[in-house]
């Protein structure tokens, strides 16, 4: 059994029928199927507006879908009952793109990091503590960054302490929305890295949203392309997304930025003779 | 080459900034020359001080708590200590400017087309018939689709890509020796990325513009820059060009910008290739 089964989504917005007025919904997701396996992380790419946000939501319970149904270890994310809910809930977390608005910026580090340790187990006040001090280590931070507050931190250290959060609880799964966009080259790599790592380590699950094929493919084991509310490609294997034949797959691989100015695509005058 | 080549030169600009803990140094002792047509790229990661270097060659930094030294010239023109009304009309005019966020380089609250209008008469004697009529056919050569529609819609009404290329439009109409771009690309996906940088790219060919282009990806350098200066720390640790220093990396940093690449398969074949 696959760990999270997403079968046949579709989901609009904005269908409000009002008196008189005809039904106007924007389609975000149009009959989407896909599967992620225990220990495995799928890769969603897509240019902006293909609806891997909205797919994000859907898989992460909190924007019912129109048509289609959820199933996380075999159970449905929206007929379940509270108590499976609260369950599910502690398995499935998530890290944003945006480290800032994620976290409360009146709560110091070891709170955002503690709440959803408080939420879901009974700890002592000296536990609680222990456990966000060797989390925090985890993620690369040091124990006396406890008692910061977001804004003294950085973007990169931010998305850490959000990841710190998210694996608090040792979840099954992570859904990771553009969670290295909007970090510099360096601080992506060591996010990318430690991201890593923790796959390795706990046997967690992803699904990383993302349109940068190189952060991607770093991730991933398996890969999907969306475009216009449609997965478009999908294949097991992350080294076939180069030979497909898809033209959105074609359009994205063909923006991959050169690594060296050697390669460089955009050149067809003669600057360099 | 001698001193009337640069288009662009920087020399020895200190930056700091007055604050409760006395004063602190931003950027030292910094050195850039840009020579006419070509691109320069500035990388470092976040905190570096790119953009605060950026801000200073323009003169946008509030005097009265940041302190620049040195020289800024242009076009053999100092522009360090310039009075804000002169500077205004340096700026838009002598020097384009092209920010990290689109959304937010726009007021929202009027059209795209007024706003263009107003770059252009603000610098030209033009008149309003005339200035919509360059608007109109600069954003075309920006390969925009339509854009007697897009004059009259909201900045909100437009994807970030388009933004930025109406953005690039704007700062090209009236044909700047210098065009600074602060990261941008960073708030784009990566097809619209490759779609902006390829307009940079013709600009610099057809209009001869030269390029400062700031970035903290490498990729974004590499498929654009002649030059390349990398920052760390408010300083520039290596200067060079392109692939000198993409095959040769001086300082460790450099290297290690390098290597904090993440590669894909084919790359390293090609890296094999080379070795």
């Amino acid at each position: 059994m696959n760990l999270l089964e997403v079968v046949g989504v579709t989901h609009t917005y904005g269908s409000f029928r009002s008196f008189r007025r005809k039904e106007k919904a924007a389609t975000a997701l149009s009959d989407i199927s896909l599967s992620i396996g225990e220990g495995m992380c799928l890769g969603l790419l897509g240019t902006s507006g293909a609806g891997k946000s909205t797919l994000g939501k859907v898989i992460l319970g909190v924007e019912k879908p129109t048509k289609g149904t959820v199933l996380f270890q075999g159970q449905d994310l929206y007929t379940m009952g509270a108590a499976a809910r609260k369950h599910f809930r502690r398995d499935l977390q998530v890290v944003f793109q945006d480290s800032f608005s994620s976290v409360n910026p009146r709560m110091t580090a070891e709170k955002i990091i503690s709440e959803p340790l408080e939420n879901y187990e009974r700890l002592s006040p000296s536990e609680l503590k222990r456990n966000v001090a060797q989390l925090l280590e985890v993620v690369g931070l040091h124990a006396d960054d406890m008692t910061k507050y977001p804004m003294q931190f950085s973007g990169g250290q931010l998305q850490r302490i959000n990841i710190a959060r998210a694996i608090a609880l040792k979840p099954k799964m992570i859904v990771l929305d553009e969670p290295v966009s909007s970090l510099d080259m360096v601080t992506q790599t060591h996010i990318l890295t430690l991201l890593n790592e923790l796959k390795a380590e706990y046997g967690l699950s992803y699904l990383f949203i993302t349109h940068d094929i190189r952060a991607a493919y770093s991730v991933s084991d398996a890969l999907a392309v969306m475009d216009k509310g449609r997965v478009v490609e999908m294949v097991q294997d992350k080294d076939e997304i180069f030979s497909s034949q898809q033209p959105v797959v074609k359009k994205l691989v063909s923006s991959i930025l050169p690594e060296h100015p050697r390669n460089r695509t955009l050149l067809n005058g003669d600057v360099f003779v | 080459m001698d001193k009337q080549h640069y288009v662009l030169q920087a020399k020895g600009v200190d930056i700091s900034v007055n604050s409760a803990q006395g004063r602190l140094p931003l950027v030292h002792d910094l050195h850039l020359d840009l020579k006419p047509g070509k691109v320069l790229g500035l990388v470092g990661e976040s905190g570096s001080g790119k953009t605060i270097t950026c801000m200073a060659l323009l003169q946008l930094l509030n005097p009265k708590t940041i302190q620049i030294g040195g020289s800024i010239q242009l076009n053999g023109r100092e522009l360090n200590g310039l009075k804000p009304k002169e500077m205004r009309n340096v700026l838009g005019k002598e020097i384009g400017y092209i920010m990290q966020n689109p959304m937010n380089a726009f007021t929202p609250v009027y059209t795209i087309g007024s706003q263009f209008v107003e770059t252009i008469r603000a610098h030209t004697p033009l008149t309003k018939k005339q200035a919509i009529e360059l608007a109109v056919s600069s954003m075309a050569a920006m390969d925009l689709q339509e854009p007697e529609k897009l004059m009259r819609m909201y900045p909100f009404q437009l994807s970030g890509g388009m933004l930025q290329r109406v953005m690039i439009a704007i700062s090209m109409c009236l044909r700047p020796s210098v065009l600074i771009a602060d990261e941008p690309t960073t708030a784009l996906d990566v097809t619209s990325q490759m779609q902006v940088l390829s307009e940079l790219d013709r600009l610099r060919k057809e209009c001869g513009t030269s390029i400062l282009l700031i970035s903290h990806d490498l990729g974004v350098i590499s498929a654009l820059a002649d030059d390349v200066a990398v920052m760390q720390k408010g300083r520039i640790v290596e200067k060079a060009e392109a692939f000198q220093l993409f095959d040769q990396p001086q300082h460790p940093y450099t290297k290690k910008l390098l290597q904090a690449r993440p590669m894909l398969p084919m790359e390293y074949e090609r890296e094999k290739l080379v070795i």
